[in-house]
């Protein structure tokens, strides 16, 4: 088979904020045999738009997604929140009658959240990763219920080498980020954030992975608030033994 | 009260007060897992009951597109057995309609079985205006009734009322029995409140109930309840109204009998509830028992123009409560911050159709997405994504406020030109990073207090993936 030509859309907050979770995603997709391409022209896929209720700008940055991400055989996303919005919500966006429509289909078909991709579409089964550490998993909620990554990064978190992992009560209920909710509603999202910081720390386990920025950045924010003694990262940075540098919010 | 005033305009005040508020918090950790854990075994037992939830969906949806028919059909299946249907387009009409039943049968005393349809008509207080007692039947709303509050739950209604704190109304209220006597335990005040509202079953000249479903077919009303107050409400009294708003109607029975079969699980885990009652008319000459006059009030309050609206799925819930029950946003506060009769995802769709956007447009911000409503629902209503629409119509008629309007517009345009991005989320960067001083995370940032006030925010990691991939290349 030849080498699937794959995009890397490393989203808005990965490229502002952790370059560290791109530079992870691109070495998984290689490994796994990948050529792995980097569109200059990516920004972000839209979705504050789309979940502030405003359809004209969000379809407006979603039509430049669709120009720079056709004609790869696969667009991956180290974030199933942002490959929801373009798997689920492009194709409401771009309706049908819609000139961009079948456009949006179309990427919205090749578009994947990158550990289901490595798993699903890959095939791939267990990585050359070492850590010695205990973890834990939050499941984040796009992922989890929009596209149904649960087992995925349990499998490959599975064959780290030295890795345990301890799952928490609750790892599916949302950790309160939500976007522009966690400053427009930010008392309920501080209970949500600090139940999800008190069920993670009664594993005790040294580490937190999940697989969206947004609720990492708000679980370790809140993490060192309390002065919680767990670390977070995201789980491509373990996938593909890339734990050097620091944790997130740390340096 | 609740019908007259919602305060879902002061959602954020509303929520402030209810995270203080310990009793409340205390009742909330006590209820959360339950509901939670049975349904999920409940659903676990029953291999068909995602096709049945499939099942159920289709058929509303059917019912929906359909509704004048359905109606009609049920009217004259009333009708044939001697009852009354009466159409009620607003909530005064429905106070109006019942208030006029109510004082042919010169009644002093009304019983109630529980029915949402009469909380969002405030029918307890318009009925009290005008010298008639209404007294709740359920358990749960008995408690709160006595408490002059709300329901704060759909199914549950006096779910954020803590047992010491009914022990302590008991007390209270009861003043016809001993003030020492022994309430600890639970079955010691189930027992007192059963053996105060049995008195009272006797007293009522009528019994007002709600119905879980009507059915076309036969004429039937369906209630389920696990205490079987209902039955009483409905049996004793000599006349009887079912409140009832118009999405409620199924073809036939076999229909009813597939939302039974997902409502109780939904809602409590249950199979099924304890006490499943039909009722269809009046008293026949044969019959043992049973009232002399049956009505029906059919409310609309704002349904019927939902119809072929986006809002349109709302129209196949069945109060299972499910949606709430899972909700983080509901958990964490309770029902009553959210100001008017229906809280939880499904209030958070509900209430800004019937009361207006303008007044309830918090409610369908107030969600992260997290999609463990729609996940639960037994009818699968989008429930997340017609929040999203609601949004939507705030951002079209102007509502949603000007710092969202412009700074959205701001980042469009940034978002649509990748080189002018890139220079401005690197200034953003270099700030962030200053502010961090080195220490990987920032405490207090401008224009995000909501954040920093009770979290530290991560700051970038030193340069931007896409400058550096570039150099590298
Ligand atoms: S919206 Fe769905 S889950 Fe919520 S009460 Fe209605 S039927 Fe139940």
């Amino acid at each position: 088979m030849a080498r699937p030509r794959v995009a890397l859309f490393v989203t808005c907050l990965v490229d502002l904020f952790r370059p560290a979770v791109g530079f992870a995603s691109v070495k998984l997709l290689q490994d796994a045999g990948c050529t792995v391409e980097v569109p200059m022209a990516q920004t972000c896929c839209g979705q504050p738009g789309w979940n502030s209720g405003d359809r004209e700008t969000a379809r407006s940055v979603a039509a430049q997604v669709i120009e720079t991400f056709g004609g790869y055989d696969h667009v991956v996303l180290p974030s199933g929140s942002c490959a929801a919005t373009i798997v689920k919500d492009y194709p409401q966006m771009f309706p049908e009658g819609d000139p961009l429509h079948e456009a949006a289909v179309a990427l919205a078909g090749r578009t994947h959240e990158i550990v289901s991709f490595l798993v699903d579409v890959m095939g791939v089964k267990r990585v050359s990763a070492k850590l010695q550490a205990q973890a834990t998993y939050h499941d984040s909620c796009s992922g989890l219920r929009s596209l149904g990554i649960r087992d995925q990064p349990r499998a490959l978190l599975a064959s780290v080498e030295g890795l345990t992992l301890t799952e928490m009560e609750e790892s599916e209920v949302c950790c309160g980020f939500g976007g522009t909710f966690c400053v427009k509603y930010p008392e309920i999202s501080t209970v949500m954030a600090a139940d999800k910081t008190r069920n993670a720390a009664a594993t005790g386990a040294g580490l937190l992975l999940a697989g969206d920025l947004g609720c990492l950045m708000n679980i370790a924010g809140m993490a060192s608030r309390e002065g919680r003694s767990f670390r977070c990262r995201h789980v491509v940075e373990v996938l593909a033994g890339q734990t050097d540098g620091p944790a997130i919010g740390e340096g | 009260m609740s019908f007259a005033a919602p305060t879902t305009p002061s959602f954020p005040q509303n929520v402030h007060e209810a995270l203080q508020d310990e009793n409340l918090q205390a009742a909330l950790r006590g209820s959360r897992g339950g509901f939670v854990l049975r349904r999920a075994r409940a659903r676990a037992a029953l291999p068909e009951f995602d096709a049945l939830r499939d099942a159920a969906a289709a058929m509303k949806d059917h019912v929906l597109a359909s509704l004048d028919i359905y109606l009609e059909r049920y009217e004259a299946q009333v009708t044939a057995a001697g009852g009354q249907v009466h159409w009620a387009e607003t909530a005064e009409d429905a106070r109006r309609i019942v208030l006029e039943i109510c004082r042919r049968a010169e009644a002093k005393t009304v019983n109630k079985g529980k029915t949402m349809i009469a909380e969002e008509c405030g029918i307890n207080e318009h009925l009290e205006a005008h010298g008639i007692r209404p007294v709740e039947t359920d358990l749960g709303e008995y408690i709160i009734q006595l408490r002059g509050e709300a329901p704060s739950h759909i199914i549950a209604p006096a779910i954020h009322v803590t047992v010491p704190q009914v022990r302590e109304e008991f007390r209270r209220a009861h003043t016809a029995l001993a003030p020492d006597r022994d309430l600890e335990g639970l079955d010691t005040l189930l027992r007192e409140a059963r053996a105060v509202l049995r008195e009272k079953y006797f007293q009522a000249e009528v019994g007002i109930t709600g119905a879980n479903m009507l059915i076309a077919e036969t004429g039937q009303s369906v209630i389920v309840t696990n205490e079987g107050n209902g039955d009483l409400s409905q049996s004793l009294p000599r006349v009887h109204i079912v409140m009832a708003s118009l999405e409620k109607i199924v073809p036939g029975l076999e229909d009813a009998a597939t939302l039974l079969r997902v409502l109780a699980r939904s809602a409590t885990g249950q199979e099924m509830a304890v006490y499943t009652t039909f009722s269809a008319g009046p008293r026949r000459a044969e019959d043992p028992d049973g009232p002399e006059e049956y009505h029906v009030v059919l409310l609309d309050n704002g349904r019927a123009k939902m119809a072929g609206t986006p809002f349109q799925p709302m129209l196949r819930c069945i109060r299972c409560g499910a949606c709430m029950n899972h909700c983080p946003v509901y958990q964490a506060v309770g029902g009553h911050a959210y100001g008017w009769v229906y809280p939880g995802p499904m209030g958070a769709v509900l209430t800004p159709s019937l009361i207006g956007v303008e007044q309830g447009g918090h409610l369908p911000n107030a969600s992260t997405f997290c999609g463990r409503c729609e996940e639960v629902c037994p009818m699968r209503i989008p429930l997340p994504g017609m929040m999203r629409a609601w949004r939507e119509r705030e951002m079209e008629r102007g509502l949603a406020p000007a710092t969202a309007r412009y700074g959205l517009r701001i980042w469009g345009f940034l978002a649509r030109r990748p080189w002018l991005y890139r220079r401005a989320t690197g200034a953003a960067r270099w700030v962030m990073r200053r502010m961090a001083r080195g220490r990987g995370r920032i405490a207090r940032l401008p224009l995000a207090g909501g954040w920093t006030g009770t979290r530290d925010f991560p700051a970038p990691q030193g340069r931007g993936f896409l400058a550096q991939w570039q150099e590298r290349k």
